[in-house]
């Protein structure tokens, strides 16, 4: 089973290899991460995208409130949380597929960053499953080269993490 | 006041109300020992090897609940304190590290005698810091020290750049501290602790099984006086033994790979599991599938990753376990139904005393060549009720284990997760620099002596006087006993051919030797080598192929144990 995971820790350095520590030690999944500042700039905000039994997960969860410098953890999979992802795609766009990667963009609602006669580098944005979607309908033109974010995550409604 | 930072360090331990250290200088210490110089108010304790200065510091935080500082310099001596660390780290024991590290602006060059420590002892720490500031040390030594003693304990390290040694600063000691994303649990839910109480008092087969948090918790008498309250058998692991008096006869002696046959049975027959202060370790579970079938799981620990890591858990509570077993005394206090509880344990206690009686644990000592088990029972009866026993890792360990018979906690100090072999040696001298007057015992093969046995220079510059016992016989024992039951004896370098003359290591070093080969010279050696002063050496010629026995083979049931082989 596949959670998302937002994990606020302290902006200090060593952080990042503690909780990437934790999870290759014990032998837990990361199918993505991303991190950044928050609004505090003391706090760093991870989302880890992560996979395993009920039993894994709790370890997981239990694990990283242990480190002393992790602050709170979210488990968003039960929780009403909203995902996003972007990513950027390089593809090839020559004559006769430049109209067909232009549909798609738009459909998608991404948008064209880099043109050059043999290509077009996309950004899109979206849930994750979005993000899959439109890679599956652009492998077939030709795709270059792809960077994913990996999903960030926020819980719906008006309470912050801090409640 | 102002003063460098390596004095604010020393000012910062004694707040901490440290009075020993041991540890070892160098190039990236050196500014630290220039003030230890003159610093009057802490014992320094030269060890010979900076692992052995972490297993003493270890020692003492064992023997007295207090956290135990090493020091070390950079590189090397950071990377020999990784062993004493990691061992520290497996079984709760709260330490503070110190490590010299090369100046801030080298930091990442590949100085001379530089090492990334903060990275390699990521995994085996609680927490360690890297201090970049003089500003920041105050309050990072104040926050190791409560990291290392305060919820499940553990080992912190602090690494110090040299300049930052140098570097002068205010001196303020901070009153409190306050670390957002650190709050141990202490208090255990009230409710849980009701739901406890009713599901052991419905019981009718339970077990108390009892780990090192007890003895962690110094709640050896809350947990004594709520088995008796309750009639109910204990186990314990090899980290709880001492928490709970082996005389009674509530006792059950040690579970697991190598416990006793009624200690397993118990818990595989179990209707209810009361675990204090214990992880269900792989060595005590035995196969997790086929383990205590029937039994319902309370699981008392102060943290929240070792419920539900390898077992079922019926019913969790979070707490230290001192404040639990409080907290449930009262309640079982107001209970009417214990009386009843009680005598229907009665076919339960039956049953246990009909499996120690069919197999207790037990040896036969011939006439010509001694049993290890033989001078585990003379130690047992011929030295001081209070003595400390620091044990090696092997054979010797568990006969310990199995026939020294703990009756108080704090005096058993064993290398348990980890399985450090050089650790007793080490940890006694630890524990003696903590009680001098203390008969403190190290429990040694012929193997984990050698891996520490630069110490008997420490011992004899100290005036530690550790009484070794070694249990020689001429083999990494318990890697034997595993290819002899499980490898068609093949021996592949487990026997330790070279003859050792222990008695004239012990002179070289300016400590007594003495020697016992045949069984009726045992008792003379051990009176011979309690009396005499300082540091002494006991070796034992035992019987080389002697196994440790019951023993549940890895992977096994605990109900399957191998009780003659």
């Amino acid at each position: 089973m596949q959670h998302t995971i937002a994990v606020l820790v302290e902006n200090e350095f060593g952080v990042l290899s503690r909780v990437a520590g934790l999870f290759s030690g014990r032998g837990f999944n990361i199918d993505s991460l991303s991190v950044a500042p928050t609004n505090d700039e003391s706090i760093s905000r991870m989302t880890i995208v992560t996979r395993g039994d009920e039993q894994i997960l709790e370890q997981i969860n239990k694990q990283l409130n242990k480190l002393i410098d992790v602050i709170k953890v979210i488990d968003y999979t039960d929780e009403s949380a909203i995902e996003r992802e972007m990513a950027l795609i390089k593809v090839t766009a020559e004559e006769e597929s430049r109209a067909e990667v232009l549909r798609i963009v738009d459909i998608f609602r991404a948008k064209i960053i880099d043109v050059t006669p043999k290509s077009y580098t996309i950004e899109a944005t979206g849930a994750p499953a979005k993000i899959d979607a439109i890679l599956e309908l652009l492998r077939p033109l030709g795709l270059k080269e792809l960077v994913r974010t990996g999903p960030v995550a926020i819980g719906r409604g008006a309470k912050g993490w801090k409640g | 006041m102002k003063m460098n930072g390596a004095r604010i360090l020393l000012e910062c331990l004694k707040m901490e109300g440290v009075d020993t250290v041991f540890g070892y200088p160098g190039g990236t210490v050196i500014n630290l020992y220039d003030e230890l110089f003159t610093f009057k108010e802490i014992r320094h304790i030269l060890p010979r090897h900076e692992q052995a200065g972490v297993h003493a510091a270890d020692g003492y935080a064992r023997a007295t609940g207090k956290v135990g500082v090493a020091i070390a310099t950079s590189g090397p001596g950071a990377t020999n304190t990784v062993t004493g660390i990691a061992t520290a780290y497996m079984d709760s024991i709260p330490l503070v590290v110190i490590t010299g590290q090369v100046p801030t602006a080298l930091i990442g060059n590949d100085a001379f005698q530089e090492v990334d420590i903060i990275g390699i002892t990521r995994p085996c720490t609680k927490h360690n810091f890297l201090v970049r500031d003089v500003k920041e040390l105050a309050a990072i030594v104040k926050k190791a020290f409560y990291i290392a003693r305060s919820g499940r304990p553990g080992p912190v390290l602090i690494d110090l750049p040299k300049d930052v040694q140098i570097a002068i600063s205010e001196f303020k000691y901070p009153d409190s501290v306050d670390i957002r994303g650190y709050k141990p649990t202490i208090e255990g839910h009230p409710k849980q602790v009701e739901k406890a109480v009713s599901l052991l008092l419905g019981a009718k087969r339970p077990v108390i099984y009892v780990g090192g948090g007890v003895i962690s918790s110094d709640a050896a008498a809350e947990l004594t006086e709520l088995a008796r309250s309750l009639g109910t058998p204990v186990t314990t692991t090899l980290m709880g033994l001492g928490a709970f008096p082996e005389n009674d006869p509530l006792s059950l002696g040690l579970l697991g790979m190598h416990g006793t046959y009624y200690a397993n049975m118990a818990m595989t027959n179990s209707d209810l599991i009361v675990a204090v202060g214990a992880r269900f370790d792989d060595r005590v579970t035995g196969k997790i599938a086929t383990f205590a079938p029937h039994a319902k799981i309370i699981h008392i620990d102060v943290d929240p990753t070792s419920i539900k890591k390898n077992v079922r858990v019926d019913l969790p509570i979070v707490g230290d376990v001192k404040d639990v077993l409080t907290r449930m005394l009262k309640v079982v206090e107001e209970q009417d139904r214990v009386e009843e509880f009680r005598a229907g344990l009665a076919p339960w206690l039956d049953e246990i005393a009909g499996w120690k009686a069919k197999h207790p644990i037990t040896y036969k000592q011939p006439a010509s060549t001694i049993k290890p088990q033989y001078v585990i029972q003379k130690l047992r009866e011929l030295s001081d009720a209070d003595a400390i026993i620091a044990t090696d890792v092997g054979q010797h360990q568990m006969w310990t284990a199995q026939f020294f018979g703990f009756t108080r906690p704090r005096t058993l100090l064993s290398s348990g997760g980890l399985g450090t072999m050089g650790y007793g040696l080490p940890a006694a001298m630890g524990a003696q620099a903590a009680f001098p007057k203390r008969q403190v015992i190290a429990v040694c093969g012929d193997g984990g002596f050698q891996m520490n046995l630069q110490e008997l220079a420490t011992l004899v510059q100290n005036r530690l006087p550790v009484k070794i016992v070694i249990l020689n016989n001429n083999f990494l024992g318990m890697v034997r006993q595993w290819q002899e039951l499980f490898f068609e004896k093949r021996y592949s370098s487990t026997c330790l051919e070279l003859p050792i003359d222990f008695i004239k290591l012990a002179e070289a070093y300016g400590a007594k030797g003495f020697q016992a080969t045949k069984p009726d010279e045992v008792e003379k050696v051990i009176r011979e080598g309690f009396k005499a002063s300082g540091p002494v050496i006991m070796e034992f010629k035992v019987a080389r192929e002697e196994k440790v026995l019951p023993m549940v083979p890895a992977g096994a049931s605990l109900n399957e144990m191998v009780l003659n082989a």
